[in-house]
C-alpha cells in the first residue's frame, strides 16, 4: 500500500514537472512568436531582411524602462521617521503631488508603459521605413542584411550610451510579482507554482498575436494587405497605394515587437545587447517556420520554445548534455536541409 | 578598354606588398601607431580578412560564422601550447588544420543553400558553437574563464621547468612585441600571396562566376558545390590560422572569439575596405583597427584640446557633440560608417579610389566616357 502511494506521488512529481516545462515553453514561445511575427510581417510584405528587428524589441524594453525611470524621478525630502539626526531619502515626485494614488502607478508602471510603448514604437518604425529601409528594396538580401546589421549596430549603442552597459531590473506589480499555485487551481496539489508574470505574458502574447492575425484576415485593409503580399503589382494596378500600407505593416510589426520587449522587461532585466540575443533566435524561428508565413512563424515560436524547455529538463541532458543549448539551432538546421520551405512556408517565397 | 585594369606582375606586387608590410614599424610611426601590440592586431585581422573576402568577396556567400573557426583556431593553439610545446609552429599547423576539417563539416551542410538561408545556416553552426563551447565542453575550452595556460601543464616536448609561465617562442625566439609582430606578418605576406594566386587563378575565376551566375553556371556543366566548399574550407583555414596568431601573441582562448558578432566584425572590416578586391579587406582591417585605437583612446579632455581653436561657446558645443562618438562610442561611429559605406559605396573604399581616379583620369580625355565606366562599375558591384 505505502509502495503504491509512493509509486503514485512519483507520477504525479512528473506529471506536475512535464507541466512546468510546457508553461515554461509556452512563456518563452510566446516572445520567440511575437519577435517572429514581426520579422516575418515585414519580409512578408516589403520583402527586407530586417537585422535590425532584435533591436525593436529591445527599444521596446527600453521604453518600460524609461517610463519606469520617468514616473521615479524624484527629489529629497526629510525622513521623518529617523528623529536622531537630520535623514533624506528620495521621494518620487508623483507620491509627493498624488500620494498613495502616485504609489500604485509607479508600482504599475510596466503594463503602464504599454500604453506609451504604441506611439512611439510606432513613429520609430515610421521613420525606420520612411528614412533608411526604403531605399533597400532593390538592394540585394545581402546588402539589406549589412545595412540593417548596421543600423542594429548603431540603435544598441546609443542605447547604450544613455541607460550604461548594465542591465536594469524594472520590477512588475506588487500583486503579480509571486507565484501562482496553479497544482492548487487545477487539483493537481501544491507542488506546481509558477510566477504570475509569466503567466500574464503569455496570455498578453496570446492576445497580441490574435490582435494581429484579426487585422490581417478581418479588416478590409488587412486584406488588401494581404493581397499585396501575394501580388503586390496587380494591387498597385487596381489604384491601391500598396506602399503607404506596406509602411503601416512595418509600424505594426514595430509596435509588436517594441510590446513584447515591454512585457519582457520584469522577466528579463534588459541590457543593451537584448537585441542582438534575440535577433538570431527569432530569425531561426521564421526559418523553421517558413520565410513569410505568419501562422508558421508562430507554430514555429511555441514548438522551438516548447522544445527548448523540455530539453532542459535533468533528464534529457543526462542523455544528450548540452543538447539545451543548441537544440533551436540544431532543428532549424535540420528543418532547412530537408524541409528547405520551413513546416509551413509557401511555395515561391525566398527559395534558392 | 578601361573596364580591365592592366594587372600588375605578380612578382612585383608581392616584393611590393611585403617591403609595406615589413616597413609598417617604420611608416606608420608618424601616424602613433607603430606601437607592436596594435601591428600584431593588423595583422592578425589582415589575415582573417583576407580569408574571409576569398568567400564573401569571390562567391558572394554572405557567411556569420567565421568567428567559430577562429575560435577552434585559438583554442587547438592554447591546447597545442599545454600540451605540446610553446613551440608555435606545431600550435599554427594543427589550429589551420582543425579549423579546416571544423570548416568542411559546417560548410558541407551550409552549403546545400544559397542566400539569406546559408547566412542562417552559418549563423546557427555558429551560435551553437558558441553555446558549447561556453556549456558544455568546458572540460575542453574552460568555460566563461577561457583557456589559459598553466605551470603543472605536460607540454611533453618541452617540460623544462620555468618560473612563473612559460612564454610562446618560434625556435627560441620569443614572441613578444615586433618579434610578434613579424611572425604574424610573414604569415599575412603567405597569406596574400596564396589570395593573389586563388584570384588570378581559373578556380577564382570559377568562384566570380558562381557569385555572378550560378545558374548559368551549372548550365554549362560545372558543378558548383566543390568549388564552394573548397572556397569555403580554404578561408575557413585562414580564419584557424589568425586564431592561432591571437593566442601565439597572447595564448589565451575564450568562448567570446566564437560569438557571431564577432563574425560580424570581420563582416565590417571587408565591407569597408572593398568586398572582392584582394587589398580592399587589409585597408578595411587597417582603417578600422586603426580608428578604433585612436577613437578609443579620446575622451573629453583630448576634445576640449582638439577644439581649442575654437571661441568657448563653439568649444562646447563641437564637444558636446562628438563626445558621444569617441571613447566608449565608438562602435556607435563604426556602425554609422559602415550603414554609409553599405547605402552609398557598396564597393567600399577601393570603390572610392577607383571612382576617384576615373573623375581624375576622364577629365583629362573625354568627360561621357568616364561616366559611363563609373556607371558600369557601380552596375557590377551592385548586382
Amino acid at each position: 500500500m505505502f509502495l503504491y502511494r509512493n509509486q503514485n506521488k512519483n507520477k504525479c512529481r512528473d506529471m506536475d514537472t512535464i507541466l512546468l516545462q510546457l508553461l515554461n515553453g509556452l512563456d518563452k514561445g510566446g516572445a520567440y512568436a511575437l519577435i517572429a511575427l514581426g520579422l516575418t510581417l515585414v519580409f512578408g510584405t516589403l520583402g527586407v531582411v530586417n537585422f535590425a528587428h532584435g533591436a525593436l524589441f529591445m527599444l521596446g524594453a527600453f521604453c518600460a524602462v524609461s517610463f519606469n525611470k520617468l514616473l521615479t524621478l524624484s527629489k529629497k525630502v526629510k525622513d521623518e521617521s529617523i528623529t536622531f539626526f537630520d535623514a533624506y531619502k528620495e521621494q518620487p515626485y508623483l507620491e509627493i503631488w498624488l500620494g498613495d494614488t502616485g504609489t500604485t502607478i509607479i508600482d504599475w508602471s510596466v503594463p503602464l508603459s504599454i500604453l506609451i510603448a504604441i506611439p512611439v514604437m510606432l513613429l520609430i518604425g515610421l521613420a525606420m521605413e520612411r528614412g533608411l529601409i526604403r531605399h533597400f528594396y532593390k538592394r540585394s538580401h545581402a546588402e539589406q542584411i549589412l545595412f540593417t546589421f548596421g543600423l542594429a549596430i548603431v540603435l544598441q549603442e546609443i542605447v547604450k550610451s544613455v541607460f550604461g552597459a548594465n542591465p536594469i531590473p524594472t520590477p512588475a506589480p506588487d500583486i503579480v510579482s509571486g507565484s501562482a499555485n496553479l497544482g492548487a487551481a487545477l487539483g493537481l496539489g501544491d507542488n506546481l507554482v509558477y510566477p504570475w508574470w509569466r503567466l500574464i505574458y503569455l496570455m498578453f502574447s496570446a492576445v497580441i498575436i490574435a490582435g494581429v492575425f484579426a487585422f490581417l484576415k478581418l479588416t478590409t485593409f488587412g486584406m488588401v494587405v494581404r493581397a499585396g503580399i501575394h501580388d503586390k503589382e496587380t494591387v498597385g494596378l487596381l489604384g491601391i497605394n500598396i506602399e503607404r500600407r506596406f509602411t503601416i505593416v512595418f509600424g505594426l510589426a514595430a509596435v509588436v515587437s517594441g510590446l513584447a520587449g515591454v512585457m519582457y522587461v520584469p522577466v528579463l532585466p534588459p541590457d543593451y545587447h537584448l537585441g542582438m540575443d534575440f535577433l538570431v533566435l527569432s530569425f531561426v524561428v521564421v526559418v523553421v517556420g517558413g520565410m513569410g508565413s505568419l501562422e508558421g512563424a508562430v507554430a514555429a515560436g511555441f514548438l522551438l520554445g516548447i522544445l527548448q524547455s523540455f530539453c532542459s529538463l535533468n533528464e534529457i541532458k543526462a542523455i544528450i548534455p548540452g543538447i539545451d543549448q543548441i537544440i533551436i539551432y540544431l532543428v532549424a538546421v535540420v528543418i532547412l536541409l530537408v524541409k528547405p520551405r520551413g513546416l509551413m512556408g509557401k511555395k515561391g517565397v525566398m527559395e534558392d | 578598354m578601361m573596364n580591365k585594369p592592366k594587372e600588375m606582375n605578380e612578382l612585383l606586387l608581392i616584393l611590393i606588398f611585403s617591403a609595406v608590410v615589413l616597413t609598417m614599424p617604420i611608416w606608420l610611426s608618424p601616424l602613433g601607431a607603430a606601437y607592436p601590440d596594435l601591428l600584431q592586431k593588423f595583422a592578425i585581422f589582415g589575415v582573417f580578412a583576407i580569408g574571409y573576402n576569398i568567400l564573401f568577396g569571390l562567391t558572394g556567400y554572405l557567411s556569420f560564422g567565421h568567428a567559430a573557426f577562429l575560435g577552434v583556431g585559438s583554442y587547438t593553439a592554447v591546447w597545442s601550447f599545454k600540451l605540446l610545446s610553446m613551440n608555435v609552429l606545431p600550435a599554427v599547423m594543427f589550429s589551420v588544420v582543425l579549423a579546416g576539417l571544423f570548416a568542411a563539416v559546417i560548410g558541407f551542410v551550409s552549403l546545400r543553400r544559397s542566400g539569406i538561408y546559408f547566412s542562417i545556416l552559418t549563423l546557427a553552426f555558429a551560435q551553437m558553437s558558441y553555446n558549447l563551447a561556453y556549456s558544455v565542453l568546458t572540460p575542453i575550452t574552460n568555460g566563461e574563464t577561457g583557456l589559459q595556460l598553466a605551470k603543472e601543464d605536460p607540454r611533453i616536448l618541452d617540460s623544462a621547468v620555468v618560473d612563473g609561465l612559460p612564454s610562446t617562442n618560434f625556435f627560441g625566439i620569443e614572441l613578444q612585441g615586433f618579434s610578434g609582430f613579424y611572425f604574424c606578418a610573414a604569415f599575412l605576406i603567405l597569406g596574400f600571396i596564396i589570395a593573389l594566386r586563388i584570384f588570378r587563378s581559373p578556380f577564382g575565376l570559377k568562384l566570380r562566376a558562381i557569385k555572378t551566375n550560378q545558374t548559368r553556371m551549372r548550365y554549362t556543366g560545372f558543378s558548383t558545390r566543390p568549388y564552394l566548399l573548397t572556397a569555403f574550407v580554404i578561408s575557413g583555414m585562414y580564419a584557424g590560422l589568425a586564431g592561432a596568431l591571437m593566442a601565439c601573441t597572447d595564448p589565451l582562448a575564450g568562448a567570446e572569439r566564437m560569438q557571431w558578432t564577432a563574425s560580424g566584425e570581420v563582416v565590417l572590416m571587408t565591407i569597408l575596405g572593398g568586398v572582392g578586391t584582394l587589398f580592399g579587406p587589409l585597408l578595411g582591417v587597417g582603417i578600422i583597427k586603426y580608428f578604433e585605437n585612436i577613437f578609443s583612446a579620446i575622451n573629453e579632455q583630448a576634445l576640449h584640446a582638439i577644439f581649442d581653436f575654437l571661441p568657448t561657446w563653439l568649444e562646447e558645443f563641437m564637444v558636446l557633440i562628438t563626445h558621444p562618438f569617441v571613447g566608449e562610442g565608438w562602435h556607435l561611429t563604426l556602425g554609422l560608417l559602415f550603414m554609409l559605406t553599405v547605402a552609398f559605396l557598396p564597393g567600399g573604399v577601393m570603390e572610392g579610389i577607383d571612382y576617384i581616379k576615373k573623375k581624375m583620369s576622364s577629365k583629362d580625355t573625354d568627360e561621357t566616357e568616364g561616366t559611363s565606366t563609373t556607371k558600369t562599375a557601380e552596375e557590377g558591384s551592385s548586382s
